[in-house]
């Protein structure tokens, strides 16, 4: 039944499947963790390591959470350190920030981060720009994490991706994890930085397993913020994305392979700081550029990676110019048909990489 | 008696005086000086005004006792509140300082008679007409006028401005109006996650008691029974607003519904002390929030760009002035019941100038923040980094 629904999610399927029953003969070690159960054992070791930390927002203690992400929590850790809050985001997200000036570590939980726009100038002016403000008087220690962007069949008012929005302000980090490795490691990051972190999941993914290696099961693995991760090497082109649609470029470049393009799939993994040098390195060696995001065009992420890689010396290397897969840029619709063409989908990747290598 | 010291300190005066400034001399202050012990009352007790209750059986005290020394110690920092925030003024009509400039004179009995019931070691965030709270919270006038001026010796290194001054226990200077609150009402919860039996003093204003985020944060605070005192310094505009034309219900003591409230004479620091007293002791119990609207009055107009009397009279300041100032209510029952005498409070008033007229010339001497400060600050216990100038090819560095 999970294989079936795993089969159903994405184009990880057949691969995900096999690998599924095998593993039990060959990596004993290594596990088949899901996205949501990667971002639970996260919290629920540095919950246990540090007794500063705690988390709040709708539903995450009774409920167990809106996605299930905090299953467990409040039954381990009771009402101090697992709160639920009444649906008041300006409220809330106030009193986390309040609570992380005065010596905790607070998780807010935004249910989607489209009801993060309510609370947006908590986030902004009170976490981003007060250690700057002070001097160095007053840091803020504080997560906002939450899923982020399309969903399915959920409409314009819960779909928006906000990478951009948040990518855009100093003071800010924004991390943006694709796979289980990513979750686990960047949130125990996020977690343990000393400064106002917004963790970007993606509710498509939570379901989603992916092998974990015995490393990366450790309680004290963490993926650092600021480095993004080649997931896949390749001679001649070089694709970067974030979230769910890394998945969706390793599927695109599974599909080249067979016609001789090798491509090069970057998971940026933060959005801010952004780690533009592995881009260079890799445009350098490839010559060609296309970034894909789920997100809106008009300044978005991929409009910031373009911007860079014009200013910086991975241009010369350019051979043809460097292209942006995004979102259509409309309000997301509801019916299927028009919500599956409102986000890229693997042919359209694939037909940019076409078009930039002129084949 | 009197008559006598007033020749004596005249004689010795006429050879003493420093630059022509106006400087008791050593024989003139020893006299004063001897008459100190003797002759003074050391305590008294004042009746003052009834708060109105919401909610609540009984209210603060009908009387305060106040003692010669506190007397003095209020007397002395609402003077330095007030000839700062009037140094202030001159000092940003003569554009040395920039910017927004939201000065606290006339409400200083609030600042003091707040600290007077709480703690060093508790917590206080209010808006953006701060300078008051920063001195009381520990803050030097110095310090706070050099970060007037936006100068390195400020405060926050002249990164922050009036808006953003901190200390220790001390989060501010807010420039987003109400957005204070809920942070006030986060502080609370640390200190009741951290069993230190802290609490938080959070303040707001007229205008900032309508906003939606205030009403969300009373809703927390009350079911999670926090430790925190909801104060609304009403100075009856927000802006050039009018309480009457801005709020359906101008008893800001009752905003807050299920929560206790006080309405509390907010130009009498010895009220304010006394209701800050029963407030604190209400959190510290465990009872929840509980709210206080100090009814005070601000002299200047909201900021240094507005006069303030499109929207009010300077009739009406001008009574509140003569009949309602705080430092001259605190002076004339410390004189009338023989606590301290003309001298005395003179030689303090003296002294306060002295402090103001040392803190503005360093104010406006200090040097600017090094451009190499610009980019640093921006994270916490991190690695240096490289931030993007205004071009491509500026590159700067960045220091936790």
């Amino acid at each position: 039944m999970a294989a079936l629904r795993c089969f159903l999610r994405s184009g990880k399927n057949a691969v995900a499947a096999g690998l599924r029953r095998e593993i039990h003969q060959t990596a004993p070690a290594s596990l088949q963790v899901t996205v949501r159960d990667a971002l639970n054992q996260a919290m629920d070791e540095e919950l246990e390591r540090d007794d500063r930390v705690f988390l709040l927002g709708e539903e995450v203690a009774q409920y167990d959470g809106a996605y299930k992400v905090s299953r467990g929590l409040w039954k381990k850790y009771g009402d101090k350190r697992i709160i639920d809050t009444p649906i008041t985001e300006m409220g809330f997200a106030g009193i986390a920030v309040g609570s992380a000036m005065a010596g905790l570590r607070p998780i807010c939980e935004f249910m989607t981060f489209n009801f993060s726009m309510q609370a947006i100038d908590q986030v902004i002016n009170s976490a981003a720009k007060t250690y700057y403000m002070s001097a160095g008087l007053q840091s803020v220690p504080i997560v906002f994490r939450g899923p982020n962007g399309a969903s399915a069949g959920v409409a314009a008012q819960h779909s928006q991706c906000f990478a951009a929005w948040y990518g855009h302000c100093p003071g800010l980090k924004v991390v943006s994890p694709w796979n289980s490795e990513d979750a686990r490691g960047l949130l125990k990051s996020a977690i343990r930085d000393d400064n106002p972190v917004v963790f970007l999941e993606n509710e498509l993914m939570y379901g989603v397993p992916f092998e974990l290696s015995e490393e990366a099961q450790s309680k004290d693995f963490t993926v650092p913020i600021g480095k993004a991760k080649i997931e896949r090497q390749g001679n001649h082109i070089t694709l970067v994305s974030h979230s769910r649609m890394v998945g969706h470029c390793l599927d695109a470049a599974a599909v080249l392979a067979k016609e001789g393009i090798e491509c090069e799939v970057i998971n940026l993994r933060t959005i801010r700081p952004m780690d533009i040098e592995t881009i260079e390195a890799s445009v350098i060696k490839t010559n060609h550029l296309v970034t894909v995001e789920g997100g809106w065009p008009q300044f978005g992420v991929g409009a910031e990676i373009c911007a860079r890689i014009m200013e910086g010396p991975a241009f010369n290397y350019l051979d043809a110019p460097a292209v942006r897969v995004t979102g259509v840029d409309i309000p997301m619709p509801y019916a299927k048909i028009l919500e599956d063409h409102s986000v890229p989908q693997i042919k359209d990747i694939m037909f940019s990489v076409k078009k930039t290598l002129n084949v | 008696m009197r008559k006598m010291l007033t020749i004596i300190s005249t004689v010795l005066r006429g050879n003493a005086g420093k630059n022509g400034a106006e400087v008791l001399s050593e024989g003139a202050r020893a006299v004063v000086a001897a008459r100190t012990y003797a002759d003074f009352t050391q305590q008294a007790t004042f009746d003052i005004k009834k708060c109105d209750v919401h909610k609540l059986e009984e209210g603060p005290p009908l009387t305060s006792t106040l003692t010669r020394e506190d007397g003095l110690k209020y007397y002395r920092t609402m003077q330095t509140m007030r000839r700062m925030e009037l140094k202030a003024d001159q000092l940003y009509k003569q554009k040395i300082i920039r910017g927004f400039c939201h000065l606290y004179d006339g409400q200083e009995a609030c600042a003091v008679g707040i600290e007077a019931g709480i703690n060093l070691t508790d917590h206080l965030i209010t808006a953006y007409r701060a300078h008051g709270y920063t001195l009381t919270r520990g803050g030097t006038v110095r310090e706070i006028m050099a970060e007037l001026t936006g100068r390195r010796g400020g405060i926050a290194k002249g990164k922050g401005g009036s808006m953003h001054m901190y200390a220790k226990n001390f989060y501010g200077g807010n420039g987003i109006v109400g957005a204070q609150v809920p942070l006030g009402a986060g502080v609370a919860l640390a200190c009741k996650y951290q069993e230190k039996n802290e609490l938080c003093v959070c303040l707001y204003g007229d205008g900032a008691a309508n906003q939606g985020q205030i009403f969300e944060t009373y809703n927390m605070a009350s079911l999670w029974k926090l430790p925190c005192i909801f104060i609304c310094e009403n100075n009856k505009y927000g802006m050039g607003t009018s309480v009457e034309r801005a709020a359906a219900s101008t008893d800001y003591y009752k905003r807050g519904d299920f929560i206790p409230g006080l309405r509390v004479d907010g130009m009498d620091v010895l009220c304010v002390k006394e209701a800050t007293k029963f407030a604190a002791d209400f959190c510290r119990s465990g009872k929840g929030p509980i709210l206080m609207e100090l009814q005070t009055y601000r002299y200047h107009g909201h900021s240094m760009s507005d006069p303030g009397v499109s929207y009010r009279t300077r009739e009406e300041i001008q009574e509140v002035r003569s009949k309602s100032d705080p430092i001259s209510m605190l002076k004339d029952r410390m004189l009338n019941n023989n606590m301290a005498s003309v001298e005395e409070l003179k030689e303090i008033d003296i002294e306060v100038r002295k402090e103001i007229e040392d803190a503005a010339q360093f104010a406006t001497t200090d040097p600017e923040p090094p451009l190499e400060d610009l980019c640093n600050h921006i994270f916490y216990n991190e690695p240096p980094m490289d931030v993007r100038g205004t071009n491509p090819w500026s590159k700067l560095k960045s220091m936790s």
